[in-house]
């Protein structure tokens, strides 16, 4: 890091490597003189985006007129400097040094998962001699359990420190460390500890030998036998750019395609491992309907007549408007846009991908479609951040990776949540309550903002007397020269989530910096586009199962799971007569309240397109077929049209509905845009003890993640627990580890009590989107707790 | 975890740094926190970890890097012999053999009665002095003939 400042304008110098002149800007290291101009240097330790560590010395090269070889990864140019990669005192030293390495490496490439795709290897055939002079006995390192997503086998280990550093300096938190010196020298975590990063599978890939690899991979396939598939991961709003990996028709690992705009080289643990909820047991692969209470499995056509009938059937004797679709954010663009235009063409406005908000008030009142406020990349440049409600480092890890990257720039950034959780960076200044008072809070900002800036606060903020740390925030704000409000998911899900939008905007305004969202989802911008929300008289996602319909279609989502009322939502489709689901899995939920199961593709079975957070259209194919009778969702939709004689249904592609829906939007969406006019402000709702604070725990928040074994046997994925602060604990004279009786209206559950100091005070952190706790309903509201 | 009054110590070594720079007290803190606990074990070691805001893999990295810390319980008397090349041409290796048998114990053992720690040291930038041996860290010996040695175990009762 640090050396980005090259890019703007820094001062040329004239060099020449292996007889090739080069201009390369002052400060720039020989490795990356080289491979501006395609020269390609060994290394192990280098890497483009980690410190430079400089320890294993296999870049070195001869510099004209210093007395022995440098190592071209630590070695800064200087004018006039003539460097040879190839002459005889480099290559002699490059030897030399493999030839150390290999001392105490194991050469155990027949039994290891990196043979194929392994530096060390590449390299043993280019420099390595054929037969080692070393005869004495080899150091052996014990593994090390890391966790369920990254295998070790140490011994291989040749302590190039990239791990180590990728923990501390990417992921945030020093996880890794080098123990010990010398022949002793050991890589490892503290004592007994895994590691627990949302992003930890980078450092498998950055692992030039086979020391780390994939656990959930592992003995797998050899790497020659894969086919390599470009996707793009339909997780969060992000988009990253995957490459999957396929042998025999099945998905066996994903890795980052390098997208310096997106995902740099890095991939989230979510975005790696979930493809192994893709051969999930629940797999739902031939069409079922239910008859006199039991699954039949059926074939397409009895199955899509019988959906065409049950759905003319209702409409008919009980209005259109009597059916609700609930779409998922995560389905691709052509299915959002087709399920909604299917809706729509049989008489019914009910149609929803929102399933995780509660506030609608902003419907008619936006400007454009709520995105990021900015471009991905821009987010590591921006000078000043307000975070506002926002799970980040769980739900977009790698946004909160970026704006690490700001801090350690300089940025500063505050937060306003209802969770003080640790972001691995220190933020500048934080106001942590309740999420009734989240709303306030920011007002007190946009008000302080005003006040300081000396323009007009909007009428309704009269009231509000800002605060100390306000203040603080505003002031840093008003500093900005990039600055930024974002708006992160909790707050997108918050029940005054139309408020958090006008009064950020408003900020913005005022202190001349922009409002952003960040993603929920894979599509959350592609919802929009897709038009897959109410129109006039049409039931948002809330008033769908507020008033229950007779016939639900459900599109990719389980909305027990995916919904702002995992009870509420249950209920609502146990009554309904019909319930018809496009899904690629079943569950035990689902087989009780559904009558049909329509099997559609997840991402890797189906082309599609997701719209990033950015604005961003990222088209992509199918990476394998899809299993057994499944078929992908844009061609299920088509045939349902037709059946249901809706006009313009007559699609041969997904890439002629995509034109349809984008036309000739290329690249990225129109209609952006965060302003909010005429939203009337929410700022004095009371604060109830104890309120309950709902994160979707990041691998729960899909269908496809929450059947990712890998995943599920992660720290993350521990089941949730009701968790308080310490003043919580002992007001309500609980102790940490006992069992208690949660209730929130009229249901409750038990649960075990942790303490968690970052919770605000009055409040009780219980996630959502779990089994054990959908029967609470509501994300938000007020609970009660006491000794079970 | 560690006591009120090492926590002082820590801190007159901590102001000693910029605010910004509370790791570079760690190899102090680390001594610090040994002679209070004897050793270190990995919640002492977390506890400095946590006082100086660093990853307590970063503090182990530290206390397993240097063989004053010790990570494993040690006897009162913890005697360390030099044995790198310029006392082992001078009479080292024999000290260390001399000791050993003395003793009857290895490197990185213990006497039955819990009193000497036996450990090999790595150069104590005495070397003219050879044989060198330190006790308890702290305490230098120089020129340690069988005779020193002798009489270094007898005080040490
Ligand atoms: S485990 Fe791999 S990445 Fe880490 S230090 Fe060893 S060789 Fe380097
Ligand atoms: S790459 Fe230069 S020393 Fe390792
Ligand atoms: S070698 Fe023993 S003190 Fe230097």
């Amino acid at each position: 890091m640090g050396r980005q400042y090259l890019l703007y304008g820094a001062v040329m110098l004239e060099i020449e490597i292996d007889g090739q002149a080069a201009q390369v800007a002052e400060g720039s290291t020989v490795i990356e003189a080289a491979h501006q101009l395609g020269i390609y240097i060994p290394h192990f330790c280098y890497h483009k985006k980690l410190s430079i560590a400089a320890n294993c010395r296999m870049c070195l090269v001869q510099v004209e007129k210093a007395p022995k070889p440098m190592p071209a990864c630590a070695t800064p140019v200087s004018p006039g400097m003539k460097i040879f990669t190839h002459s005889d005192m480099a290559i002699k030293a490059q030897k030399g040094v493999m030839e150390f390495l290999l001392i105490n490496h194991p050469l155990d490439c027949p039994i290891c998962d990196q043979g194929g795709e392994c530096q060390l290897q590449d390299l043993a055939v280019g420099y390595g001699s054929s037969a080692s002079r070393y005869q004495e006995e080899k150091r052996v390192v014990s593994n090390k359990d890391l966790g369920p997503l990254v295998s070790t086998d140490m011994t291989r280990c040749i302590n190039c420190t990239r791990c180590v550093r990728f923990t501390q300096e990417i992921a945030g938190v020093m996880e890794l460390g080098q123990a010990f010196r010398g022949e002793f020298a050991e890589i490892m975590p503290f004592v007994e500890k895994t590691v627990d990063s949302e992003l930890s599978g980078n450092i498998i890939d950055l692992c030039p030998v086979g020391a780390l690899t994939s656990k959930p991979f592992r003995f797998g396939a050899r790497t020659w036998e894969l086919s390599r598939r470009k996707s793009v991961s339909p997780h969060d709003g992000l988009g990253s750019n995957l490459i999957v990996q396929v042998l025999h028709n099945k998905v066996l690992r994903v890795l980052p395609l390098e997208n310096e705009e997106i995902n740099e080289c890095w991939l989230s643990d979510k975005d790696r491992f979930s493809y192994e909820g893709l051969n999930s047991e629940q797999r739902l692969t031939k069409p079922m309907v239910k008859q006199d209470g039991k699954w039949i499995e059926a074939d397409w056509a009895a199955a899509l007549d019988y959906v065409s009938h049950a759905l003319r059937d209702i409409a008919a004797k009980d209005g259109a408007e009597s059916i609700g679709a609930l779409l998922s954010p995560h389905a691709t663009l052509e299915e959002l846009y087709l399920a909604q235009k299917l809706l729509r063409g049989i008489g019914s406005e009910n149609v929803d991908f929102r399933l995780r908000h509660s506030d609608f008030s902003a419907d008619g009142k936006r400007a454009g479609t709520p995105w990021l406020g900015m471009k991905v990349a821009e987010v590591d440049k921006l000078d000043r951040v307000l975070l506002v409600g926002s799970f980040v480092r769980k739900d977009q890890p790698l946004l909160a990776q970026r704006l690490r990257k700001a801090v350690k720039r300089g940025a500063r950034v505050s937060v306003l949540h209802a969770s003080d959780d640790d972001l691995l960076f220190k933020p500048f200044a934080k106001a942590i309550a309740a999420p009734s008072q989240l709303p306030r809070l920011l007002a007190e900002v946009v008000k302080a903002a005003a006040e300081s800036k000396g323009v007009a606060a909007d009428a309704a903020l009269s009231a509000i007397v800002p605060g100390e740390s306000a203040r603080k925030i505003a002031e840093s704000l008003l500093e900005a020269r990039q600055g930024a409000i974002l708006l992160g998911n909790y707050a997108q899900q918050h029940p005054q989530a139309a408020t958090l939008q006008a009064l950020g905007h408003q900020l913005a305004e005022i202190a001349g910096i922009r409002l952003g969202f960040l993603g929920e989802a894979a599509n959350s911008v592609g919802g929009y586009v897709a038009e897959a929300l109410p129109k006039g008289q049409g039931l948002n996602a809330a008033q769908m199962l507020a008033q229950p319909r007779k016939a639900y279609v459900l599109l990719g989502t389980e909305p027990e799971m995916d919904t702002a009322d995992g009870r509420a939502a249950l209920a609502a489709l146990e009554q309904a007569k019909t319930v018809v689901a496009l899904t690629a899995f079943k569950s035990a939920a689902m087989l009780d309240y559904a009558d049909v199961l329509l099997p559609i593709a997840p991402f890797a079975e189906t082309s599609g397109t997701f719209v990033s957070t950015e604005g961003r259209v990222q088209s992509f194919y199918a990476v394998t077929k899809p299993q057994g009778d499944t078929r992908p969702g844009w061609k299920v939709l088509r045939v349902l049209g037709n059946l249901l004689e809706v006009a313009g249904f007559d699609y041969e592609s997904s890439e002629q509905i995509r034109d349809e829906v984008l036309a000739g939007q290329d690249g990225f969406v129109s209609g952006l845009d965060n302003a909010a006019s005429g939203v009337s402000l929410t700022l004095d709702v009371a604060a109830s003890t104890f309120e309950r604070v709902a994160d979707v725990p990041l691998y729960f928040a899909d269908a496809l993640v929450r059947r990712a074994p890998s995943l599920q046997a992660a720290r993350d994925a521990v089941a949730p627990t009701a968790r308080l602060n310490a003043a919580s604990l002992s007001s309500l004279g609980i102790a940490a580890g006992s069992l208690v009786r949660v209730r929130q209206g009229d249901a409750s559950v038990q649960l075990l009590a942790e303490l968690d100091g970052a919770v605000a005070d009055g409040c009780v952190r219980i996630a959502a989107a779990h089994v054990d706790t959908v029967s609470l309903g509501a994300m938000f509201g007020s609970l009660s707790v006491e000794r079970a | 975890m560690l006591s009120e009054s090492s926590l002082k110590k820590i801190d007159r070594e901590v102001a000693k740094y910029p605010a910004a720079q509370k790791q570079s007290a760690v190899m102090a803190a680390l001594a610090i926190a040994q002679d209070e606990k004897g050793w270190l074990d990995k919640d002492t070691i977390a506890c400095v970890a946590d006082y100086l805001g660093m990853a307590p893999v970063a503090v182990y990295e530290v206390a397993s890097f240097y063989n004053m810390y010790d990570l494993e319980p040690v006897g009162k008397y913890k005697l360390t012999v030099c044995t790198n090349l310029p006392c082992a041409l001078s009479g080292g290796a024999h000290a260390a053999e001399y000791v050993k048998e003395k003793l009857g114990v290895d490197f990185n053992q213990t006497t039955a009665d819990g009193r000497f720690t036996l450990k090999e040291g790595e150069c104590l930038g005495a070397c003219g002095d050879a044989p060198v041996m330190l006790v308890n860290n702290k305490r230098m010996c120089s020129f340690m003939t069988p005779m020193q040695i002798d009489k270094l175990i007898e005080e040490c009762k």
